[in-house]
């Protein structure tokens, strides 16, 4: 008993220890990937010229960083002095009040040079509400080397008549070569980003100007109707559980012949050391229809600083340095120029040793200014966000209609089926959130 | 003759209860493989079984990018403090029920474990907003609290099965004798129980080791457990898995032994 006693005494002790804090400290949450990985590694640097500024960081995985951040400046709970948020959050966010216009970056900061789709996107009524640290659209990734030998060439816009055509003839089952990977994997930031976008380019729409759900329309059941098809004959088995990762580890391992993904895959798919078909991969800009819209998205991570921070000027001077063009120097004398954020700044894409250690650069640069998250589509929408929609109510919808979609690419529901109940979904739901009646 | 039926019928048994044993098991050793592997290697399509190229690297790296021994000492803590308080509180509470029972016992009962059904992201708020005003976000005290207020329905239940099975005569017999009620407890009860209490335990540590809501949600830095320290390495967009394995088998390894041992 006396043992038990001690044990637990000692228990006790050990937990009432609280941390002390002696200076400045920002905590920082952020997502797992290379660049925010890279950034981590050279805080010293920032720290070195701030020696009155420490710096923490919370790396969580993007899904439950959203769910935690989220929490957190829902209830003011005050954990975090730099956030890193999407460009989903942060026209909600900053119209909530939760963010801290950022109006003090510095006078070498160059607001200006950052790139005009981003910037759009991370700022409400021209206020910067968000810095962002990278950015990102959708392309086409393809093998040159398939697409020479059936005689094939890509064009540098080309038409899903085309992508669908050629999906088809690159197919070879029998040797394990897909014509096209795609995403189904259910979820708003999986298939239906890349659904909303294809969606687009045929010049379907979330939304009506009243907030109608418009998965009735003809637009939408050519979309999924051209998707599905496309994937039953020249996907590979099993894509209805395929994202990202997935789709990247398919077509590193050369058993893909297209691939339409995040713009920063690139830097993946052309890097020997990760990639067995390196040297044969070319780019082109997300696939359209001939009504103006490419079936490519826009997507920047940014930081942000929450509204009721103490630490506000630590936090903008952090914020300012890893945002700046001086960063991208560092990361390039440090790491060489392919590994500098992409996707943010207008003088990284006139930077020749950028675009000479870059293949991808070119055609990165063309897909984010071909993105316009104003007006995503044809027709015109009451929402701002291509591959989403800027409403508190999308994760959920958008979620529960992935569903239905990565269901009909399985075969377990029809096309028809998938999306009048995508419809009934999203009409319920927005009848609840009082857009409808 | 019987007794060869009965040696062909053991290694029968026998074989068959290691290869499912085997396949149980076999996640668990995809994962410690996959983390001695380079990342281009643990996607590789078809996957090598053991015909790699063997490396610690992902360990280096692991321990590099985060503090394991901070995470793995939270982890210790917050399950083991809330393991302890738990059986603090659930022993009395089982041996009431179990031996002096009212008309209202299996009420609460039902009640405690009706608690369960409730998904708790339905009540992370009001708990997140509690946690905020007393000051308890980000602490091990807090994560303690909450952890062991999660698994008690579960200990009570699990201890009062136990107690059941205990015949009330050798109760009543030390009763008989003079004992307290403390005395009946420390002395008699509790080594009688000794493999359920060590069982109920072992299952109540490995649920708080495991858990992933409560400690994702109410911890940042200080009081973070190995839960944060596994979903800092995984990842929707980049390759992360060899990492994300070595994370994993580092953040199992603990209790996995304790298993083995127990």
């Amino acid at each position: 008993m006396k043992n038990v006693l001690c044990a637990v005494a000692g228990a006790a002790a050990l937990l009432i220890s609280a941390p002390s804090i002696a200076q400045t400290t920002l905590t920082v949450a952020t997502v797992n990937n290379g660049d925010m990985i890279r950034m981590q590694g050279l805080t010293s640097e920032f720290t070195a010229k701030n020696p009155d500024i420490t710096v923490k960081w919370v790396t969580l995985e993007e899904n439950v960083l959203r769910q935690r951040v989220t929490t957190d400046i829902a209830t003011k709970g005050g954990q975090f002095d730099v956030l890193t948020i999407g460009t989903y959050e942060v026209p909600i966010w900053a119209k909530k009040n939760w963010l801290v216009p950022l109006d003090k970056l510095g006078a070498d900061y160059d607001v200006n040079d950052l790139l005009p789709k981003i910037r759009d996107a991370v700022s409400v009524d021209g206020k910067l509400y968000a810095a962002p640290f990278y950015g990102e659209s959708s392309m086409v990734m393809y093998r040159t080397d398939l697409f020479d030998k059936a005689g094939l060439k890509m064009p540098d816009s080309p038409t899903w008549d085309f992508v669908v055509d050629a999906a088809k003839k690159l197919t070879d089952k029998s040797a394990g070569v897909y014509g096209i990977c795609l995403r189904g994997k259910a979820g708003w930031g999986e298939n239906m980003a890349f659904l909303t976008a294809m969606a687009n380019s045929f010049g379907a729409r979330w939304f009506d100007e009243k907030w109608e759900p418009q998965f009735n329309s003809p637009e939408w059941k050519k979309t999924l109707t051209t998707y599905v098809d496309l994937m039953k004959q020249a996907g590979p088995p099993g894509a209805s559980s395929n994202g990202f990762n997935e789709n990247l580890a398919l077509f590193n391992a050369g058993k893909c012949a297209m691939w339409i993904d995040a713009t920063v895959a690139a830097s993946f798919v052309t890097n020997p050391a990760q990639s067995t078909v390196a040297g044969k991969v070319g780019f082109a800009l997300a696939p359209n229809t001939g009504l103006g819209k490419n079936a490519n998205w826009l997507w920047a991570w940014s930081l942000a600083i929450p509204a009721g921070s103490k630490k506000v000027d630590a936090a903008e001077k952090f914020i300012a340095w890893a945002t700046s063009k001086d960063y991208s120097k560092l990361v390039a004398s440090k790491e060489g120029w392919s590994n500098v954020p992409p996707g943010t700044r207008t003088s990284l894409y006139q930077n020749p040793e950028y675009l000479k250690a870059a293949p991808f650069a070119k055609m990165t640069l063309a897909s984010i200014d071909a993105a316009d998250p104003s007006h995503p589509t044809v027709k015109p929408v009451p929402y701002v966000g291509v591959q989403y929609a800027a409403i508190p109510e999308f994760q959920g919808i958008g979620t529960a209609v992935g569903q239905q979609f990565s269901a009909a690419l399985s075969g377990s529901t029809t096309v028809d089926a998938a999306l009048s109940a995508a419809q009934s979904a999203t009409e319920r739901e927005m009848k609840r959130a009082g857009y409808i009646k | 003759m019987a007794r060869m039926v009965t040696t062909r019928r053991k290694v029968i048994s026998t074989a068959a209860a290691w290869l499912v044993g085997f396949l149980i098991f076999f996640p668990i050793l995809w994962m410690v493989l996959a983390s001695f592997k380079t990342e281009l290697e643990a996607f590789a399509i078809p996957p090598s079984f053991l015909f790699f190229h063997w490396t610690t690297e992902n360990y280096v790296t692991v321990q590099e990018r985060s503090d394991y021994f901070h995470h793995a000492l939270n982890s210790i803590i917050i399950a083991g403090g809330s393991t302890l308080i738990a059986m603090l509180i659930a022993i009395p509470a089982a041996w009431s029920m179990a031996f002096s029972p009212t008309k209202r016992t299996k009420d609460i009962l039902l009640w405690m474990l009706s608690t369960k059904m409730m998904p708790p992201v339905g009540v992370l708020v009001p708990i997140y907003l509690i946690f905020r005003t007393v000051g308890l976000l980000d602490t091990r005290t807090g994560l303690v609290f909450i952890l062991c207020l999660g698994n008690l329905p579960i200990v009570i239940w699990m201890l009062f099965t136990y107690f059941k099975e205990i015949p009330k005569d050798i109760l009543e017999a030390a009763r008989m004798d003079g004992a307290t009620i403390g005395r009946e407890l420390i002395y008699v009860l509790t080594p009688m129980a000794v493999p359920g209490l060590a069982s109920t335990m072992l299952l109540n540590l490995i649920l708080a080791w495991n858990e992933a809501f409560w400690t994702l949600n109410l911890s940042t830095l200080e009081a973070a457990p190995l839960t944060v320290f596994i979903a800092s390495y995984s990842s929707p967009e980049g390759l992360f898995w060899a990492k994300l394995s070595a994370a994993s088998t580092l953040a199992i390894a603990p209790i996995l032994v304790l298993g083995w041992f127990s």
